[in-house]
């Protein structure tokens, strides 16, 4: 079996939307564009993103911590975008396990949208057909391309380096690496989706200082500095107490 | 069947192309890569060769296809109808010859009669290597660029101090750095390289620690948030400094190798040698020299002598009687008097456990784990070094520190505390980027004297340079300032990126005299780029009793419909970043890593749309038109394009040294230095639109003290001189300007007491923690907040809120604040309140956060615009729900030593001091944003506003 899916690393992931605009720049003109935007100009904007950077705090002055969570479709194992496609636009691929839309069989009923746990669908109003992330499929296999540019847009635009892709069930994909390596996780399991996407978490860096066993070298080491100096030359003011 | 081709690894269909720039949606400079169908461009990625970015891209440049298609454009020179008032939008489209022929009258008549009266002042264009020859051969001393409003105290504090600055001249060594200090905003600068970095220094388990009052952005990953009150970041690290002295972390030997702390300082009371350092006249000697104190002999000694063990702390005497003590004694004994953690809590809010800790670790880290390389090289004292030794410990900061006006002794601080540490242009700590270190100050120096503005004449010097003493200000000879915006006066010195936050408001008081026409390019001054905005923008309109405008003629160069457009009298349509040939040049503000001078340049990738120009271009036919000297080749052949002009202009005839570094010579053999190559711009199209050279191992550290550097630089015309750069930790520049203040310095002399008064409080060569001017002089009872911008990373200041995509990512900013001091004015979440400062007031949207500092509150930079501005519908929400704090920012304070008005600006570097703002808040009955000015109509020939948009490629799609 094979799972094509992104890791997404919460510990570096810095909010800067680069994964986003970089996605809509590529799929806009790509197989699955445009990405329609109404109002581009005026009031409400909005837009066909398949990727969307939400921010949030956790926790009170001054014990915060902000987060921010970059989200797209979650390409789920039991996909219940698919189940509830009445025309069968909505379809799972048996070769890599990514979820995609037939435009073409696709009638614009929503159902999709209700059943995703995750919010990652993604309406067309101009078309009126439902649109979502192809984990660019149309990159990651194309030829045309160089070969270390096979990866899905977000990826290869990610400034902090915070989003891996590969196939999570290949133990030794980068994907599985990060996953066993920094302890990632799936968005709200209990959905019962099984989602492919996983996150992984923030970690502290803490450090350990010894203060008193620093203090007493410290002293004896500015002491003789000290005591030297004032031996030296003919000096009659007080250097000032540490 | 069409061709297929193949080009760095990618098989072009038909019609397909790839192309290699430098992207220009922000101040960074990455390296892109852009692929074309049939001439259109299709798509912007990273350059994955390209030093800067290495294949990433941030979500602006990742949207500029999107900057390319606003319907802002302006792409017809345009002059305001006769009758029509500024501000109001109203033109005439003219052609390009009457826009030349218009200016060029214009500029020839001042030219020839007093040159001062034309100032030139650029926004964030970043070729001031061509601005500013262009004003020099002109003659004015009125230009600069917008550094004085922008971060100009991290630039001269760290240069005046360490050689170098954040950013474009130095940064953190991300690779081996394991202890960061992120101080402030520095979401924008720069952008990917320090996204890159993080990932570095999160990937080898480093601790990234941010002081900010706001926890966003970086602050997002940071491992420690130190939320500090805007403006005590210096008390912060005096406490810090207090620690590493308490505790003996400090490197000595990085002190006295490369720092004046242990230099004699001569304290003879009231002599012309007061707080100099202590120099010693050898016989056979040239030159002066430093001394120590020798603990080893118990007598002075020459500085950097083998078998000596100079004194860090003492005081002693000279064998003709002079009392001497140490740079390092003087900090000392201020430090430990005045700032403890304890002490330096109380100003900063920071719990004093916190400071002490955090100095702790860096301290231990840097003392206990050195980073050892194999690397050989010698110092400039002939010593050969088996290993370049560092430690795993580093600092960035930029606009946080900057824009108070207490940042340039801050910024002194900040430098200090890198010294104590010894992480200065060593492995793991903070690395210099060529062309830098330069001496300190550095050689330039500003034009100093209204005697050398004279028609028809070039200056002889730079308009801008660093002062090393008060022989080097523009004033006259009563101490008056000569500049419009008062640049290098005795009341702001060491301005070394001029003070254009200053220029609307002198010019328009006459002060000190009147301007005839005042260009700006690619700046917002009427509206975000300015404090006060409000009246400003009456400033920009206002008339005299004859019915002139006050500043007579407004020329404005941009590619879009900016507020600062709607003041202009006559426009210059300039193009985007997509559309031009341009250089990132070595000259001015280059993209070199720490081990990697590098440059860069952009090549149009489509041709410019309607009849936009170049600016570059303009300023160039502008050169030839107004008979300007230095535009042509060494056989006086003029450089027509701007292209010819920077392959082909040199600094001095015959110098070898240009715009570009990159393939030099004739046959393109050469780097740095080498004659004009005519082919050269070919050869960097052949390279991806970037040239850098790797420098040798043995020259990649301990720059300001390696031989082999220092030769290289001078070899390759970076510096002047191959001597070592000792750095500042007492700054001996600040005290030759007190001394002057006091009266016992010969030369220049401040002409008045509150001249003198000014420079002996502020320009102290210990650094020292002082109150923000403006808080001073507003109550706290009755503006209890402080109020302070944030940068967004999608949105660089105003230029892309004529973006589609990005629009959609920060459309509205709020006014983010503490709950529970929200719910004690009895403000919800999501409503709306007034922010008022003794200047102005702006109704804005709360929202509740916990992420803030509770005295302060703060909100996105640059978001709200004028209604119909930016070719945005009049109810766009950046009109109508958006909003700017500079409303509420005044752009004067009062001089404490005159009574009268003054530039809200740091008394040391001229710094606009936008974070110093207090404010009330208080519930507002009504919703939506105020205050409302005009609205703009579209000018005729902009594009209209599409209602969707599909940016597709050529396909055809359902529907």
């Amino acid at each position: 079996m094979s799972q094509k899916a992104l890791v997404i690393d919460l510990h570096k992931c810095v909010g800067c939307h680069a994964c986003a605009a970089n996605c809509k720049a590529w799929n806009t003109q790509g197989d699955a564009g445009p990405l329609t935007d109404t109002n581009p100009y005026a009031k409400d904007p909005e837009g066909v993103w398949f990727n969307r950077v939400q921010t949030y705090e956790v926790g009170k002055f001054p014990e915060v911590e902000v987060v921010h969570l970059p989200k797209s479709c979650m390409h789920c194992k039991n996909a219940p975008c698919v189940e509830v496609c009445p025309t069968g636009a909505s379809y799972k691929r048996v070769e890599d396990g990514i979820v995609l839309v037939n435009y073409d069989d696709c009638i614009g009923c929503k159902y999709c949208s209700w059943a995703c746990p995750y919010g990652c669908r993604e309406f067309d109003e101009f078309e009126g057909v439902m649109k979502k992330c192809t984990l660019c499929v149309d990159r990651i296999y194309n030829e045309a391309l160089p070969e270390e540019e096979r990866k899905p847009a977000c990826v290869i635009a990610c400034p902090a380096k915070a989003r891996a892709y590969g196939d999570i069930d290949d133990p030794s994909s980068q994907a599985s690496r990060w996953i066993a390596e920094g302890k990632g996780y799936k968005l709200m399991p209990e959905s019962g989706a099984d989602p492919s996407n996983h996150y992984l978490p923030k970690r502290k860096v803490n450090i350990h200082v010894d203060k008193e066993a620093l203090l007493k070298v410290a002293h004896a080491h500015i002491n003789a500095a000290r005591n030297i100096a004032c031996d030296t030359g003919s000096v009659s003011e007080d250097v000032a107490q540490p | 069947m069409p061709e297929v081709t193949e080009n760095d690894g990618h098989t072009l269909a038909p019609g397909e192309d790839i192309k290699y720039s430098t992207c220009y949606m922000c101040a960074c400079r990455c390296g892109i890569k852009i692929t074309l169908k049939y001439g259109k461009i299709k798509y912007i990625q990273g350059n994955p060769h390209h030093p800067t970015n290495q294949g990433v891209l941030c979500a602006k440049g990742s949207s500029g296809i999107m900057k390319q298609f606003s319907p802002a454009r302006i792409t017809k020179p345009l002059l305001r109808k006769k009758g029509a008032e500024r501000g109001n939008a109203e033109f005439d489209e003219i052609s390009w010859e009457q826009a030349m022929k218009i200016l060029t009258a214009r500029l020839k008549h001042i030219r020839a009669t007093d040159p001062k009266k034309f100032a030139f002042f650029t926004g964030r264009d970043q070729m001031q290597a061509l601005t500013s020859y262009f004003s020099k051969q002109f003659g004015t001393p009125n230009f600069a660029a917008h550094g004085g409003f922008c971060s100009v105290n991290m630039a001269t504090s760290m240069i005046y101090s360490m050689g170098g600055s954040s950013w474009e001249f130095g940064g953190v060594d991300f690779e081996r750095c394991k202890y960061m200090f992120l101080f402030g905003v520095a979401e924008d600068h720069d952008s990917n390289p320090i996204k890159l970095g993080l990932a570095h220094l999160k990937d080898h388990g480093g601790k990234l620690v941010v002081i900010n009052p706001v926890r966003s952005g970086y602050g997002a990953v940071a491992d420690e948030w130190l939320p500090v009150k805007p403006g005590t970041d210096g008390a912060l690290i005096m406490g810090m400094i207090h620690v590493l002295l308490k505790y003996n972390l400090f490197d000595k030997e990085f002190l006295i190798n490369t720092t004046n702390a242990a230099y004699l300082l001569d304290m003879t009371e009231g002599s012309e040698k007061e707080g100099l350092p202590f120099l010693l006249a050898e016989k056979d000697m040239e030159q002066t020299q430093h001394v120590v104190w020798d603990l080893k002999t118990n007598k002075m000694a020459e500085a950097h002598q083998l078998n000596t063990e100079p004194a860090l702390l003492g005081r002693f005497k000279s064998p003709d009687g002079r009392t001497l003590t140490t740079g390092f004694q003087l900090l000392y004994d201020r430090v430990m008097k005045e700032y403890s953690p304890e002490q330096a809590a109380t100003i900063c809010g920071v719990p004093a456990e916190q400071i002490e800790r955090v100095a702790l670790e860096a301290g231990i880290m840097a003392r206990d784990e050195v980073i050892t390389l194999p690397i050989e090289w010698t110092d400039v004292w002939g010593r050969d070094h088996k290993t370049v030794t560092g430690k795993p410990v580093s600092v960035h900061a930029m606009r946080g520190i900057a824009a108070h006006s207490n940042g340039f002794q801050t910024g002194r601080t900040l430098s200090i505390f890198m010294m104590l540490l010894g992480i200065i242009d060593r492995p793991g700590g903070f690395r210099y980027k060529a062309p830098f270190p330069k001496p300190i100050p550095p050689c330039p120096k500003p034009i100093n004297s209204p005697d050398l503005i004279r028609p028809n004449t070039p200056l002889p010097n730079p308009e801008l340079g660093f002062p090393s003493n008060p022989d080097h200000l523009m004033v006259d000879n009563d101490g008056n300032p000569v500049r419009i915006d008062k640049a290098f006066s005795w009341e702001f010195p060491l301005t070394a990126h001029g003070m254009m936050q200053s220029v609307i408001t002198n010019a328009h008081n006459y002060d000190p005299y009147r301007l005839d026409t005042l260009m700006f390019f690619m700046a917002n001054m009427s509206w975000n780029s300015t404090m006060n905005t409000g009246e400003v923008m009456k400033m920009l309109a206002a008339k005299d009793a004859d019915g002139e405008y006050r500043i007579p003629f407004l020329v404005v160069s941009d590619a879009f419909f900016s507020e600062q457009v709607a003041y202009a009298d006559l426009v210059l349509p300039d193009t985007t970043y997509l559309e031009r040939h341009d250089v990132v040049s070595l000259l001015d503000r280059p993209i070199s890593d720490y081990d990697h001078p590098a440059d860069a340049i952009r090549q149009p990738i489509l041709p410019p749309k309607g009849d936009c120009r170049p600016f570059q271009q303009t300023l160039i036919d502008l050169a030839h038109e107004l008979e300007l000297p230095g535009f042509a080749d060494a056989d006086g052949k003029p450089f027509l394009t701007y292209k010819e002009f920077i392959t082909g202009w040199e600094s001095a005839p015959g110098s070898g040294v240009g715009f570009l570094a990159g393939w030099r010579g004739v046959n393109g053999d050469k780097h740095l230095v080498g004659e004009p190559n005519p082919n050269q711009w070919e050869a960097y199209i052949k390279n991806n639109s970037f040239f850098e050279i790797e420098l040798e191992p043995s020259i990649r550290y301990n720059r300001n003290i390696n031989q082999g550097y220092l030769n290289w630089s001078q070899k390759h015309k970076l510096i002047r001189l191959n001597e070592p750069i000792i750095m500042h930790f007492y700054s001996e520049v600040l005290q030759r300007f007190r001394l002057a203040a006091k009266g016992q310095r010969p030369g220049r002399q401040p002409a008045t007491d509150a001249q003198r008064q000014r420079i002996l409080k502020y320009f102290d060569p210990v650094p020292f923690w002082y109150e923000p001017l403006e808080q001073t002089q507003v109550p706290l009872k009755d503006f209890p907040f402080h109020a302070i911008t944030q940068r967004p990373m999608p949105m660089y200041h105003s230029w892309d809120s004529q973006n589609a995509w990005l629009r959609q990512i920060m459309g509205q900013n709020f006014l983010y604040m503490n709950p529970d001091k929200a719910a004690a004015l009895g403000i919800a979440d999501m409503e709306w309140a007034w922010v008022e400062s003794p200047t102005g007031k702006i109704r804005v949207q709360v929202k509740c956060s916990e992420a803030v500092q509770p005295d302060t509150v703060w909100t996105w930079n640059a978001i709200g615009k004028m209604s119909g501005a930016w070719n945005l519908d009049p109810d766009a929400d950046e009109a109508r729900k958006a909003f700017l704090l500079n409303h509420c920012i005044t752009d004067e304070i009062v001089n404490e030593f005159t009574n009268k008005r003054i530039s809200n600006s740091d008394p040391i570097s001229g710094q606009a001091a936008w974070y110093d703002l207090r404010v009330k808040i208080y519930k507002a009955d009504e919703t939506g944003h105020w205050p409302q000015f005009q609205t703009l109509k579209p000018l005729p020939h902009m594009e209209k506003r599409a209602d969707i948009l599909r940016y597709e490629f050529m396909r055809d799609k359902k529907k």
